[in-house]
């Protein structure tokens, strides 16, 4: 897999990926304040009066007809279920970087100004902006881009007029995880080391669950060994495993070491949705072995338009960390058959 | 109701112990109903150790430690935070801050709020000083 490294000399990002980028950035800038939406409901005492017990505030002003000047993003908040409109500037700049790979986000920056205090009853309108796009920047989180966004709160009054009451600039990095457990080298570049929002990057890998059913597997793995369960009771072979032998019922399980040998039985070619930390297409294989059962794995080093099934095939072993080995499979020769 | 603000002033740390209920009570009453907010199988199926703190309430109790001390009289207008290590269940977050300037009427306060992970918030405060 190619990810950007710290190599000096190779641009971080792929120089059409980024013109692509900073143009749909010039695009979206250029709408200005979109996306308006009304609050849901006007400021109350009952939503302050939650949001005070459960801040533990206990301002007497916001039992008086104040409203709390932080809570302000809390009026347009989308609800449960809610979500971004399409035209949302914000919103279509995350999906542009969520197409072009930068999958993963993370909260960097929140700055609010309050231009007064709210009261009870008043009906916030809030508009979004997208503020700026900045990158490629390599963090210790990844390389990524830093999308900025301006919500600005008014309340609109009888004779037309529309006063500010609040704005906000939200920063997020949007990018590609860096994989693997491997510690920061470089020093971030913005402070997002170890970021409020999001998970850090060492845990990107997606982990199979380990249990007392599938142990033997991954030791197996970071040894170097394709292990297949086996009922100790009837010896009949089974995958994935699990505690009880679907030809017997017993319980008393053990394993064998496979060949590694086999053959692909079906595949899918995984395009979309994007996948954390990782760059499509993904083959994906369902491999029978010569034992008899079947595996599922990625078939790497094969492109797209060269997998066939029954392509014979054969185990390798890709070490993520000393927690996790993941067998991965490669081509051994043409389909047997092929017209090739 | 506002005490009287000085370059130098330094707030008395704040300690809040954090609880599922402190994340969920106070996500829930900002109206965010992310998952990762409630949600401790889906945060954790997300690459995140629990459920964690939401930015508005990291808002929230930044201007709570800043008026709790100024005094609730003392306007507010405007936090700017930096966003740092997760706040998670059964961590405790400490607050510190300094005055760092005054300047027309407006002092900036200097804020962090760490947790067992580093600072979770870095930011600052700015309040309206009585004349």
């Amino acid at each position: 897999m190619s990810h950007p490294t710290s190599a000096t000399a190779e641009p971080l990002v792929d120089p059409a990926v980024h013109e692509q980028v900073m143009a749909e950035a010039e695009r979206i800038k250029a709408l200005g304040e979109a996306s308006e939406r009304l609050a849901r409901d006007p400021v109350n005492q009952p939503t302050i009066s939650n949001w005070l017990e459960a801040m533990g505030n206990d301002n007497p002003r916001f039992r008086q007809g104040e409203a709390p000047p932080s809570m302000v993003q809390v009026w347009t908040m989308y609800g449960l279920g809610g979500k971004a409109p399409a035209d949302d500037p914000l919103h279509a700049m995350m999906n542009v970087l969520t197409d072009t790979g930068f999958t993963a986000v993370l909260g960097t920056n929140c700055e609010q100004s309050y231009e007064r205090y709210l009261r009870v009853g008043e009906q916030l309108r809030v508009t979004t902006a997208l503020d700026s796009v900045v990158g490629p920047k390599k963090t210790a989180m990844g390389v990524g881009y830093f999308v900025t966004s301006r919500s600005t709160w008014y309340v609109d009054h009888e004779d037309g007029s529309a006063e500010q009451v609040a704005s906000m600039l939200f920063r997020v990095l949007k990018f590609v995880p860096t994989r693997a457990v491997q510690p920061p080298v470089d020093p971030p570049e913005a402070s997002v080391a170890d970021a409020a929002d999001g998970p850090d990057a060492s845990r990107f890998v997606l982990r199979p669950m380990k249990n007392r059913d599938t142990e033997f597997f991954w030791e197996g793995t970071a040894a170097g060994e394709l292990r297949v369960q086996r009922c100790n009771a009837c010896g009949v072979l089974r995958h994935p495993p699990g505690p009880a032998c679907p030809s017997c019922g017993a319980l008393d399980r053990g394993h064998v070491a496979a060949s590694g040998r086999g053959t692909v039985f079906s595949y899918v070619v995984h395009r979309h949705p994007p996948v954390p930390g990782r760059e499509l297409p993904i083959l994906l294989v369902l491999v029978d072995l010569d034992e008899g059962v079947r595996m599922v794995g990625e078939l790497v080093d094969t492109e797209p338009t060269e997998v066939e099934i029954g392509m014979p095939v054969q185990v390798d072993f890709r070490r993520v960390d000393d927690d996790l080995t993941l067998p991965v499979w490669r081509r051994t020769g043409p389909a047997e058959g092929s017209r090739a | 109701m506002s005490r009287t603000i000085a370059v130098g002033d330094q707030l008395p740390t704040w300690e809040l112990p954090l609880t599922p209920t402190t994340v969920v009570s106070t996500a829930i009453a900002t109206r965010d109903f992310q998952d990762v907010h409630h949600d401790r199988d889906i945060a954790q199926a997300a690459g995140s150790k629990d459920i964690f703190v939401n930015i508005l309430t990291s808002n929230a109790l930044v201007e709570k430690y800043v008026t709790d001390w100024a005094g609730h009289g003392a306007n507010l207008r405007g936090i700017a935070i930096r966003l740092g290590a997760p706040a998670y269940p059964y961590d405790t977050l400490s607050f510190t801050g300094t005055v760092a300037a005054v300047d027309d009427g407006v002092a900036t306060i200097e804020v962090t709020g760490a947790v067992s992970l580093g600072a979770h918030v870095t930011g600052t405060v700015r309040i309206e000083v009585p004349a």
